[in-house]
């Protein structure tokens, strides 16, 4: 294979991730006040509370879903006695039904966000190029979906979790296994990668506070700082 | 440390906890808690207030941070009043504190702007041509002209640079003296309390050119002609303080809590030491909830509830005999006793003019005015005598200036000539001679038009050998309210419920308030005035005087305190608030603002008689004279003149002023003069009579007559004070209007002239400075950026409060804005260099009414005679202008405005009818000041060169900022009163107050005799304080507070005595009624605009803070009663029009409204949220675009001792209420938002 697909799977991993990590911090170090969901609550309520939830609920699902999908060793799925052809199955119904919650909110959300001009009027260049990344990608993970349809053996999955623990663990020759991945999932992977890199320059910063959040539920009632 | 890393010491961060574990002392940074500390820190805290007509005058503390003005807050540091009394401080609304949005707001005017098509013409004719003649081949090419002034108001603004900015406006200037003469060029600045500084930059600049500077009191119509009337004093209230010495206070169409806001604390206060409070109001303002009883009369009614009251008081407390104290204070200090000649009509008698000295054998004694002494019967001997102060007294009585005590103008009851004590008979019953029928016109029209009732007269024989009947003033007011004296006769009630003007069950059909309520108020006003020797208190409001027949309303209320003898009583009174009109050092100011330090004297015109004919209101004029002549004038003196002919008459009688003045240049009929080997004042007297001058006024359409260049400046008169804003459009601009009257059915004049082609776009040259767009900008052909309150310093006053304190730069002048001082300053330089070579040195012929406070107020003492109709010889001064040569050298107006001029050495300074020396204050000046240098005209002069000089000349110059001048004003009065005030002001001698004084804290000011009220520890300020106490007498024909007016004019339309007269008709409603309909139900309702809630005072309503808490634009109140029948719900798009034009709001719908009328905020801009109107097609107008100005004859009354003409003194003023309009939902809201073409041009 070329030097662009050991480029693309291989190496920019890495600079996503490192963009993702260093640029949040960097951000959250240096720009303290614009750490923020930017909520439009405020300004206009239209169908925020369905678009949202829906949103939110689909691509949480969906987020948790790649990560436990992609990242569990295939071993233990072995060990749980999960076949890959049962486990592709979930994946594919589960992944379906978060895409689908998602890609509905994200419609509501666009819809709403495009077509009110008090919203219009505060949305920026950002905003839009964000929104239109998580539904591109979105409508590739879900077109996936057919593609996979086509062989049921849970083979291709095994490829691409191979890749992805490949990555995360750091060993060569992760781009390897998808040499012959269909286009549409390599086209997905190269979106979600990148969905990282742009995250630490967009309002998505807040799914960090998002997750810092659930400290909540074990610190004290009353926090008290010394002098 | 790092935010991140903190937030991982996931160990060492609890440091303890408390409470079982539901508390953590944990260890984080703190840094970000410094975003808090930060957000009110600041680098410096400068005082300013805000420049603007607000009577608040509060002093502000402006933050400064980062070189930016962030905010502003109150200041608290103000002197304290007394012990006993509540504080003035705080002062400041959230309006004011909202202002600071403008100073970086996208409103701002950033740098100099000019109309494109204009500046490119101007340049491609400065390519060739010198500015002059660039100039005049602009202005003077019909088709070049119409260009730029059709685009006024549409937009079209581009960039410029000052100096092309200042050269088009001086070429302008000069070219405008050259063809038309100076008078063409006019400045409209309204109250300079709010910033003297700045409007006396614009004045002085204008008057050493000669152009003239417009009123604007009067033309606000917060001008209460009625004051002048009585009292001969323009206006003079109570600090606000004062309120808190009232036992009984009545706010009668004042909304004090919401447009006196700073103020309001004493009226709330003062309830809670007892005093009972009542408010009167025709809507639910919040003022009503601060008052134990609400009247609320129909509106415009409110005449007749205060005759009701007025009668309850004359028949209880002075036919009923119950007040000792009511009964002195009417002898002493009211005209009551005097002396009136009754002139046979009909079938009756009807009262006319005062009986004078000179009616009676030898002058009765006088030698001195006969003609201007009336006359008392004194009650021990029954003789007639001429008792001291009347205005006879202050003029030309003795040598007054050689420090002798000579004067007898003062209010000691003691006979003129002989000097022996009097007691001045009050009424005529007990010695009469007959009782006589009286005749008394009526206006409300239920009634007889002249309702005829008995008096005790008394016969005099005259010094033409026949005899006359004579009464009381007294006696005529008891007959006037129809009191039952037991003389017999009808027209009189016995009882409050007869139905019987003016009783209290007369006033219920008028008004709609109970009768027992009026009666009770009534009753309670006077017995505290009793009890308490006068400490009952009315606060007005314009409300009231916005009406056509303000006066009578007034009058009515004025009459109810002297009947209680209220007036000059510490905690009693008239209380007036509109407006900042109180300018304290006036005298200080008024040589800077008219440079009178240089040339005398300027020229001042009132603003409502200029707009009246200049922006052609008077060619749509559908009130008759004969409309509100009374049944008792001989109707042929007034023929078929209509309100312009009067006022041209007036005019050239040199009752009100001109301009401009002559149809000629001025300083061509001075040249022709001298050619001719003439004084040009007898030249010009001549030609007058010979008809071969004119003057301006006989002809406004004629080209010759128009006014060419205008100045606006501290004023939004476009989007706020410009009452018929269509015709301003039409006519003085000559650009896009929606006026929709076609003259039909209008009352032509018959002494001036009408051309059937109607004069549009008059104004050549419409100069703005402002600092932001505001809707006169809009308008304007050049808008100067000026520096906001906050950028510039400046002196303010108030009549609310007894301090003087600045406006002071904070951040310099933003972008490229400059101060008024130093724009002014800068034409003054580009008009001495393009001018001044130009026009050298001329002659000019000023022309000046017979004004108050000078012995040009004796003008004709009887029949007003027109020197026009061959009834009288025109002399200058008496029975027309006077005339004054003045030299002007145009090449040294730049050295004359930046310093002191000789005259103040040479002439001395003063007012209101005293002068002093001031040759002290020169020199001290010119220390503080330092002395011009350079060689000219100026040098060896103290210095003017920055704002702060020029506030130091007001306050060097003024008695209440400068005690040496105070106690020298008051030794000069002293001489004309024969009395010693000096006493007033020697405590505070050697108090000077500077510039740097008021920058350190407001300063309370020096007691000084320009005004009728003290500053002291003992007493708050209170007008007429010093005429009861000091027994200075008023400036009016008798000296005393007048009841009765006995002009002629006055007396032919009906208001020699105070009567009710309701509302007139405009006739602007029933031409349109259906003539534009779109299907929604018409309401016709009167059109009502008061005082703005969300604005800063009574402009500045585009700010975004004042914007978001009202509408958000332009909206209209109306009742939910008027809102059902038409099917309108609260926040709909309405569309309100008359015959004079359109405008297009939303609609607020409330209770707080009665039926029958709507009420719209004055000044909100027509730059935000206003949509296209169905009717006009055009975009909706503002406020005044459904108004016409209606003149008033008796304001046009002059030299006549207190109705005589003083700048914002007296004159027509632009009454706005009696108007009704046709309101009615929208159907489609268009925003016009395309480019402009060709159709959608003027």
């Amino acid at each position: 294979m070329n030097g662009l697909h050991y480029f693309v799977f291989g190496i920019y991993p890495y600079i996503a991730l490192a963009i993702f990590i260093l640029g949040s911090l960097a951000r959250f170090e240096r720009e303290q006040y614009t750490w923020k969901s930017d909520s439009s609550q405020l300004l206009h309520r239209g169908r925020l509370r369905l678009g949202n939830i829906l949103f939110h609920v689909g691509i949480l699902g969906l987020f948790f879903g790649h990560l436990v999908g992609l990242l569990t060793p295939v071993a233990v799925w072995d060990a749980l006695g999960v076949t890959h052809s049962f486990k592709q199955m979930v994946a594919m119904v589960a992944g379906g039904v978060m895409g689908g919650l998602c890609l509905t909110g994200l419609i509501i959300l666009l819809h709403r966000r495009l077509s009110d001009p008090r919203l219009r009027a505060v949305t920026r260049p950002g905003d839009k190029i964000l929104l239109l990344w998580i539904l591109i990608t979105l409508l590739l993970g879900l077109s996936t979906i057919f593609v996979s349809a086509s062989h049921r053996d849970g083979h291709e999955m095994v490829l691409l979790m191979s890749w992805a623990q490949h990555i995360v663990t750091f060993r060569g020759g992760a781009a390897d296994f998808i040499v012959d991945a269909h286009w549409l999932f390599k086209a997905h992977l190269f979106m979600g990668m990148t969905l990282f890199v742009i995250f630490p320059f967009t309002r998505l910063v807040h799914v960090w506070s998002g997750f810092g959040s659930v400290t909540y539920l074990g610190r004290a009632w009353q926090l008290v700082r010394p002098r | 440390m790092s935010h991140f890393l903190d937030r991982l010491k996931f160990l060492s961060r609890v440091k303890s906890t408390f409470s079982d574990g539901h508390g953590a002392v944990v260890d984080e940074d703190r840094k970000w808690e410094n975003g808090y500390r930060s957000r009110w820190q600041h680098d410096k805290i400068v005082r300013s207030t805000h420049g603007v007509n607000c009577t608040g005058s509060c002093s502000w503390k402006v933050y400064v941070k980062n070189g930016l003005i962030t905010w502003e807050t109150q200041q608290t540091d103000y002197p304290r009043t007394r012990p006993d009394l509540p504080n003035h401080e705080p002062r400041g609304c959230p309006r004011g504190a909202s202002y600071s949005w403008y100073v970086y707001s996208a409103q701002r005017v950033k740098y100099p702007m000019i109309r494109s098509s204009l500046i490119d013409m101007w340049r491609e004719a400065r390519r060739t041509l010198d500015p002059i003649a660039a100039w005049a081949s602009i202005s003077q090419d019909p088709e070049k002209s119409r260009r730029y002034k059709r685009e006024r108001g549409q937009g079209g603004f581009v960039r410029a640079d000052w100096d092309t900015a200042t050269e088009i406006i001086a070429a302008a200037n000069a070219f405008t003296i050259d063809k038309f003469g100076p008078d063409r060029i006019i400045g409209f600045s309204p109250i300079p309390a709010m910033s003297m500084v700045s409007y006396a930059a614009g004045a002085r600049y204008l008057s050493l050119l000669g152009g003239v500077c417009l009123s604007f009191y009067d033309w606000y119509c917060d001008l209460p002609p009625a004051s002048p009337q009585t009292w001969g004093e323009q206006t003079d209230v109570p600090e606000s303080a004062d309120w808190y010495n009232a036992t009984y206070l009545m706010v009668w169409g004042s909304n004090v809590p919401m447009t006196r806001t700073p103020d309001a604390h004493f009226y709330t206060e003062v309830r809670y030491k007892g005093t009972k409070t009542v408010a009167v109001s025709s809507d639910f303002g919040e003022m009503v909830k601060f008052g134990d009883i609400w009247l609320a009369p129909r509106q415009g009614t409110d005449a007749a509830l205060a005759m009701a009251m007025g009668h309850v008081v004359l028949k209880e407390f002075h036919h009923g005999g119950k007040s000792d104290y009511f009964r002195d204070y009417a002898k002493q200090y009211t005209d009551m006793p005097m002396l009136v000649l009754l002139r046979e009509h009909g079938d009756c008698l009807v009262p006319d003019h005062f009986l004078r000295a000179s009616h009676l054998a030898g002058n009765h004694g006088e030698a001195n005015n006969p003609e201007w002494k009336t006359l008392e019967i004194d009650a021990t001997t029954g003789d007639l005598v001429v008792p001291n102060g009347t205005i006879g007294f202050r003029w030309g009585e003795g040598k007054v200036d050689d420090g002798a005590k000579v004067g007898r103008w003062n209010l000691e009851q003691k006979d003129g000539g002989s000097g022996r004590e009097v007691d001045p008979l009050l009424s005529l019953i007990d010695c009469r001679d007959e009782v006589a029928g009286v005749g008394f016109p009526y206006f409300g029209g239920e009634h007889d038009e002249l309702l005829v009732r008995n008096v005790p007269v008394k016969r005099i024989a005259l010094a033409d050998g026949g005899s006359a009947l004579v009464t009381t003033v007294y006696d005529l007011q008891l007959a006037n309210y129809g009191v039952d004296r037991g003389l017999g006769g009808g027209n009189v009630a016995a009882s409050f419920d007869d139905d019987v003007p003016y009783t209290p069950a007369w006033q219920e059909k008028h008004t709609t308030v109970k009768r027992e309520l009026v009666i009770q108020v009534a009753r309670e006003f006077a017995q505290n005035a009793h009890d308490t020797h006068g400490k009952s208190m009315v606060i007005v409001g314009a409300a009231l005087n916005h009406w056509y027949h303000m006066d009578m309303t007034y009058r009515g209320i004025i009459n109810l305190l002297m009947m209680c003898g209220c007036v000059g009583q510490s905690g009693g009174g008239w209380a007036h608030y509109v407006g900042q009109e109180k300018l304290r050092p006036q005298f200080g100011w008024a040589p800077l603002a008219f440079a009178t330090d240089w040339s005398r004297p300027p020229r001042q015109m009132n603003g409502t008689s200029f707009f009246y004919a200049h922006t052609s209101q008077w060619r749509h004029e559908k009130l008759h004279v004969d409309d509100i002549l009374a049944p008792t004038a001989d109707r042929g003196r007034y023929g078929k003149l209509s309100l312009i002919d009067l006022n041209a008459k007036s005019e050239r009688m040199g009752w009100l002023p001109s301009a401009p003045q002559l149809r000629t240049n001025p300083l061509q009929v001075t040249a022709a003069a001298e050619a001719a080997g003439q004084d040009p004042v007898a030249y010009a007297a001549a030609q007058l009579k010979a008809g071969t001058l004119a003057m301006s006024c006989d002809d406004p359409d004629d080209p010759a007559n128009f006014p060419r260049n205008m100045f606006v400046w501290r004023s939004n008169i476009l989007g706020s004070s410009g009452k018929g804003h269509e015709y301003f459009l039409k006519y003085l601009l000559g650009t896009q209007n929606a006026l929709f009257c076609d003259e039909s059915d209008t009352v032509h004049p018959s002494e001036v002239t009408y051309r059937e082609q109607a004069a549009e776009g008059k104004l050549d040259l419409l100069t703005v400075l402002d600092f932001r767009m505001s809707t006169t900008c809009l308008y304007g052909d050049i808008v100067l950026p000026t520096a906001t309150w906050y950028e510039k310093d400046d002196l303010n006053t108030s009549d609310m409060h007894p301090f003087i304190h600045p406006l002071s730069e904070a951040v310099q002048p933003l972008w490229e804005s400059k101060t008024d001082w130093e724009i002014y300053k800068l034409l003054a330089k580009q008009f001495s260099e393009i001018g001044g070579p130009y026009l050298g040195t001329r002659k000019d012929l000023v022309l000046t009414p017979l004004l108050h406070d000078t012995p040009g107020e004796l003008g004709q003492p009887l029949e007003p005679r027109d020197w026009k109709h061959g009834e009288c010889d025109l002399i200058p001064g008496k029975t027309a202008p006077n005339m004054t040569v003045v030299e002007r050298d145009y090449r040294d107006i730049h050295r004359k405005f930046t310093s002191v001029g000789p005259l103040l050495d040479k002439l001395g300074n003063g007012g209101k009818g005293i002068n002093w020396d001031t040759r002290h204050e020169v020199r001290e000046l010119a220390g503080l000041t330092r002395a011009v240098t350079e060689p000219g005209i100026s040098e060896g002069r103290p210095r003017l060169d920055s704002a702060i000089d020029a506030a130091e000349m007001i306050l060097t110059f003024a008695p209440e900022t400068n005690g040496h001048v105070s106690v020298k004003a008051w030794e000069a009065l002293g001489r004309i009163t024969g009395r010693d005030h000096t006493h007033l002001a020697v405590g505070r001698e050697h108090d000077k107050i500077r510039f740097r004084d008021v920058q350190a804290q407001p300063r309370k000011i020096i007691s000084a005799p320009t005004w009728s009220g003290l500053e002291s520890e003992e007493v708050s300020y209170n007008a007429g304080y010093t005429n009861v106490h000091e027994l200075i007498p008023w400036r009016t024909l008798t000296g005393r507070q007048q009841f009765y007016q006995d002009h002629r004019w006055m007396l032919d339309f009906g208001e020699g005595s105070c009567v009710y007269k309701p509302a007139i008709d405009t006739r602007s409603v029933a031409p349109m009624l259906g003539r534009h309909g779109n299907g929604e139900h018409e309401l016709v309702l009167n059109w009502i605009t008061p005082h703005q809630k969300w604005g800063i005072h009574s402009t500045y309503s585009d700010n975004l803070r004042m914007l978001t808490l009202s509408r958000g634009g332009p909206h209209v109140w109306i009742s939910e009663t008027d809102a059902a029948q038409a099917g309108i719900r609260d926040n709909d798009w309405i569309e309100v029009f008359n015959l004079n034009g359109t405008l297009t709001a939303r609609v607020v719908v409330s209770q707080r409204v009665p039926p029958g009328m709507c009420l719209m905020y004055h000044a909100q801009e027509k730059i935000v949220n206003v949509p296209g109107a169905e009717t006009s097609g055009k975009r909706g107008g503002i406020h005044n675009s459904v108004t016409r100005a209606v003149l008033k004859p008796t304001h046009m009354i002059g030299g006549y001792a207190q109705q005589a003409y003083g700048f914002n003194y007296y004159g027509t003023v632009g009454s706005n209420r009696d108007e009704f309009v046709v309101l009615r939902k929208m159907k489609k809201v268009k925003w016009l938002e395309a480019p402009r073409d060709a159709a959608r041009e003027g």
